[in-house]
């Protein structure tokens, strides 16, 4: 009995055991540099985007283990579009922002009309939709270089050298007091609202589970948020794409955990039949998977033309695949059904990890990606050999 | 006297929750044609899945005795190395593949690798000629009928030089000609030695075919007949099937009240979903009151299901036409949400398939169907749920640790419980039960007949589709026979029988 709770709990803490070794040894293997102030901040700032992608890119995958091929192509082209519309055009930046969230939509519809209506395996909708956005984003931009000129769209979405939340708290050099303030706040709320949860069961004789390992998750979870703002508050404060990153994945995660929509993602993928027969529009669901894949896909676009201050035809190559891993390795099924937005946070910070801790070891770079590839075929093995376990 | 080809004792399988063989002792002589006939469930199937290797030695108690000596078969692969071959029901063939490909699935013409396709397709044409099958060997099988389908099976099986030829209702899909020239073969192949095994509801044919008639009835072997011996008839096969006590294994209902007509369907008619000329449902009206349990009974496929699915929100069929009245109003319902939302509820017969989430918690099982009842719209709120589960966990006596359990770890019957907390839960007033008790165990059964008279009590009804006779007879008040996709018969709880309910289902298939 025993065995086996400890087995369940090995299992569902896996990835945040392999993300604190993975990070132990990269901290050894670096000489504690990963940990420094301006290589947490660059770690943030640098995946922002997988963050953003691999939430959207789990609602797709949780229906039934699809996946998204379109979105490096995607976050290319309406990065186009949006360097056009604000270099060339022009426009003024928050319209052109808002072009480019509805263009992120409607392109997602598109593809998703195909998917969740007439049935077309995502898998090819969303490899035509590779092919055909990344030859729009060529067409576009005249397969030329546009550089981002315009500094407020810049700062906005953390790039250039001064992309952070400004102090307003007024700390001097060397310590952000605003991140740090930040972190306190956070940490407060946290806690308030896990207790008040906890007290509100208590009171109407709800199971409350156990209260040790709750004070012991409240704990850790408010150490690593201090941890994280200190270190920001060290270099230059909170990078204005963290507060991107927070929004997605504060919104997402409530969607999923609380809403009822959320629990349709869940249901679809772990028994679509049921859920269909339970009275759930099921092609919905997977309508709203893919159009929301394709809003996602926008912001992540801006996030990139801003970090790199310019569009160009070669951009988001390969952020499918590192929205894919992250979910993959943070506990997502490739059946569907099972995953979180915590689970994805860790999958996506484990890959960030891995790939800065050898890029400052100074790994080769093709070696690289033969560590990040097998780590993503151990993270699937494990699940599947798990999931055979349990039955 | 023959010799005993094979001899099965004292065969006892249990599934987790279920004892589907209960010491079964079958013995067949070298030449005959040996018929096992019973019920839906009563364990014909996983008699023979255990003796083909499907069911590996050690899942099972007892022995094996083919041929003078102990078999211990690990896989289908040895079972059919020592000539028992086994035709599944659901015909096993790739369409995409010629008749000759398919004959040597597994079994390979040629050397090592490479596949000699001239030997391949020679020795299917010898095969085919020895079934009387007069096709091309290279014609796909998507191109030809069912019937020529199951000479292939057969051809394929006798490629693998079959000793024991086992068939599991072999002329289920077939029409009456293509029946007769099946069983006509088989008489044939008897004549040059080859032993049978025939697994089949059609009484008739078994008559016609059988050497020696077994009936099997909830696991157990009743009682061998043999020809020339015993009566042979239909009548005297059905008492076999059927004939048990029936004492209180259906708990009574009380004063129920039955009143006004809660639901009817008049003329429905349903189209199959792909093939969109057969008909599966016939011009069927039924009805049923307030605080009334309705049975309908049928073998499988009589498009009872089809009937209930299409009913629920047209979530099966094509080109359905018919009228549904509600409490006297008539309603068109587009999708299973619009009929849930007319207080209708279809608890399915395939409870892991389409039924359950087996990898959630049951939680989020008993509320899905109902979200509105635990959230606002949009936010679900928690601890309601969770009070919702445990609510119906204690009312429906469901077996768990907690409710957070996943419900693939259940055993069926409790699983059935979950769903039926589901649907409860979603406040029906009209509950179409298919099946509700299949594959569970005699205790749960009782429980959830149990909770049938609650909802009864309660003014809801209840229309319960099942093939097991006894439970129809012992909890309908009213009970309507179907198949062929018509209803061919309506019984009072008074006058219904086992045996005329039978005799409705084959006096209609004569009819065709």
């Amino acid at each position: 009995m025993d065995k086996a709770k400890l087995r369940e709990g090995i299992q569902k803490y896996s990835m945040i055991i392999v993300l604190v070794l993975v990070t132990l040894f990269f901290t050894w293997g670096t000489q504690g540099k990963i940990l420094f102030p301006q290589n947490i901040t660059n770690l943030i700032s640098q995946n922002a985007y997988v963050y953003v992608l691999a939430t959207g890119m789990l609602l797709c995958i949780l229906t039934g283990g699809n996946i998204d091929l379109s979105v490096g192509s995607v976050v290319c082209f309406v990065g186009a579009v949006g360097g056009v519309f604000m270099e060339k055009m022009g426009m003024p930046m928050p319209i052109a922002v808002i072009l480019m969230l509805l263009l992120g939509a409607v392109i997602g519809a598109w593809q998703a009309v195909w998917i969740a209506y007439v049935h077309v395996p995502p898998f090819i909708t969303t490899l035509s939709g590779m092919f055909v956005f990344r030859g729009l984003s060529n067409v576009v931009l005249g397969g030329q270089t546009l550089p981002i000129k315009n500094q407020a769209f810049v700062v906005l979405f953390g790039g250039g050298a001064n992309c952070y939340v400004p102090d307003i708290l007024g700390g001097g050099e060397g310590m952000n007091r605003l991140a740090l303030v930040v972190g306190v706040v956070a940490c407060v709320i946290f806690v308030v609202v896990t207790m008040k949860g906890y007290l509100n069961r208590k009171k109407k004789g709800y199971e409350t589970g156990n209260v040790a390992a709750m004070y012991i998750k409240m704990i850790l979870i408010c150490a690593v948020i201090l941890f994280i703002t200190y270190k920001l508050a060290k270099y230059k404060g909170i990078p204005t794409s963290l507060v991107w990153v927070l929004i997605v994945v504060l919104i997402y995660g409530y969607i999923t955990s609380k809403t009822t929509i959320g629990r349709y993602f869940y249901a679809v993928g772990g028994n679509e039949k049921a859920t269909k027969l339970s009275g759930i529009n099921t092609e919905r669901v997977y309508f709203l998977a893919y159009t929301n894949m394709g809003l996602l896909s926008a912001l992540a676009g801006m996030l990139t033309i801003a970090r790199l201050t310019s569009a160009q035809p070669t951009y988001g190559q390969n952020y499918e695949m590192d929205a894919i891993g992250s979910c993959f390795i943070g506990g997502a099924s490739a059946y569907g059904g099972t995953g979180t937005v915590p689970g994805v946070i860790i999958g996506a910070t484990l890959m960030g990890i891995i790939n800065q801790g050898m890029s400052i070891m100074g790994t080769d770079q093709n070696m690289q990606k033969v560590v990040k590839g097998l780590v993503l075929l151990a993270a699937v093995i494990f699940d599947v050999v798990s999931k055979k376990r349990s039955e | 006297m023959a010799k005993i080809l094979l001899e099965m004792k004292n065969i006892t399988k249990t599934f987790p929750g279920v004892k589907a063989l209960d010491n079964v002792n079958l013995q067949v002589e070298e030449g005959e044609i040996h018929a096992l006939v019973g019920e839906n469930g009563a364990g014909k199937s996983t008699l023979m899945n255990v003796l083909s290797g499907v069911y590996p030695y050690g899942s099972y108690e007892g022995d094996i005795i083919y041929n003078g000596e102990v078999c211990k078969f690990h896989d289908i692969k040895q079972s059919e190395e020592k000539g028992i071959v086994i035709i599944h029901q659901e015909l096993a063939l790739v369409p995409y593949m010629s008749i000759g490909e398919n004959m040597f699935l597994g079994n390979e013409r040629g050397k090592k690798a490479a596949i000699d396709w001239d030997e391949t397709y020679g020795q299917a044409e010898k095969y085919m000629k020895e079934v009387g099958l007069s096709e091309s060997s290279r014609t796909l099988i998507k191109d030809i009928g069912t019937g020529k389908q199951q000479l292939v099976e057969i051809a394929k099986a006798l490629a693998k030089n079959a000793k024991l030829l086992i068939l599991d209702e072999p002329t289920s899909s077939l029409n009456e000609s293509d029946s007769k020239a099946l069983l006509d073969l088989l008489l044939k192949f008897k004549k040059d030695g080859m032993t049978c095994i025939i697994i089949s509801h059609k009484l008739n044919e078994v008559s016609y075919v059988a050497d020696k008639i077994t009936v099997i009835r909830d696991g157990s072997t009743i009682e061998t007949l043999t020809k020339g011996v015993d009566d042979f008839s239909e009548d005297r096969i059905i008492k076999g099937m059927v004939g048990r006590e029936i004492a209180d294994r259906f708990p009574k209902r009380h004063g129920v009240q039955i009143s006004d007509v809660s639901m009817e369907v008049k003329n429905w008619t349903v189209y199959h979903p792909i093939y969109t000329e057969r008909k599966v449902v016939d011009n069927v009206s039924i009805k049923v009151h307030k605080g009334e349990v309705v049975g309908i009974s049928g073998l499988m496929g009589a498009g009872r299901t089809e009937l209930a699915k299409s009913v629920f929100g047209r979530s099966y069929g094509s080109n359905i036409s018919g009228t549904l009245l509600l409490n006297g109003k008539e309603v068109h319902l587009k999708s299973s949400r619009d009929a849930i939302a007319h207080k209708l509820a279809y608890v399915t017969e395939d409870r892991k398939g389409d039924g359950l989430i087996l990898s959630n918690p049951i939680k989020t099982n008993t509320t899905l169907a109902n979200m509105a009842g635990v959230s606002n719209g949009i936010v679900i709120d928690k601890d309601k749920e969770y009070a919702v589960a445990v609510e119906y966990k204690e009312k429906l006596k469901t077996k768990c640790p907690t409710v957070e359990q996943n419900v693939g770890n259940l055993s069926g019957g409790n699983q059935q419980k979950v769903l039926l907390a589901k649907w409860m839960f979603a406040d029906p007033d009209v509950l179409i039960l298919d099946e509700p008790t299949r594959g569970i165990d005699v205790g749960a059964k009782y429980e959830i007949y149990c909770i049938i008279n609650d909802l009864v009590a309660a003014g809801k009804s209840v229309i319960m589709i099942s093939s097991e006779l006894p439970e129809v007879l012992g909890m309908s008040d009213r009970i309507y026979v179907m198949n062929e996709g018509r209803i061919v018969g309506e019984l009072s709880q008074e006058e219904a029988s086992q045996e005329k309910i039978m005799s409705c289902i084959l006096s209609s298939s004569k009819g065709e």
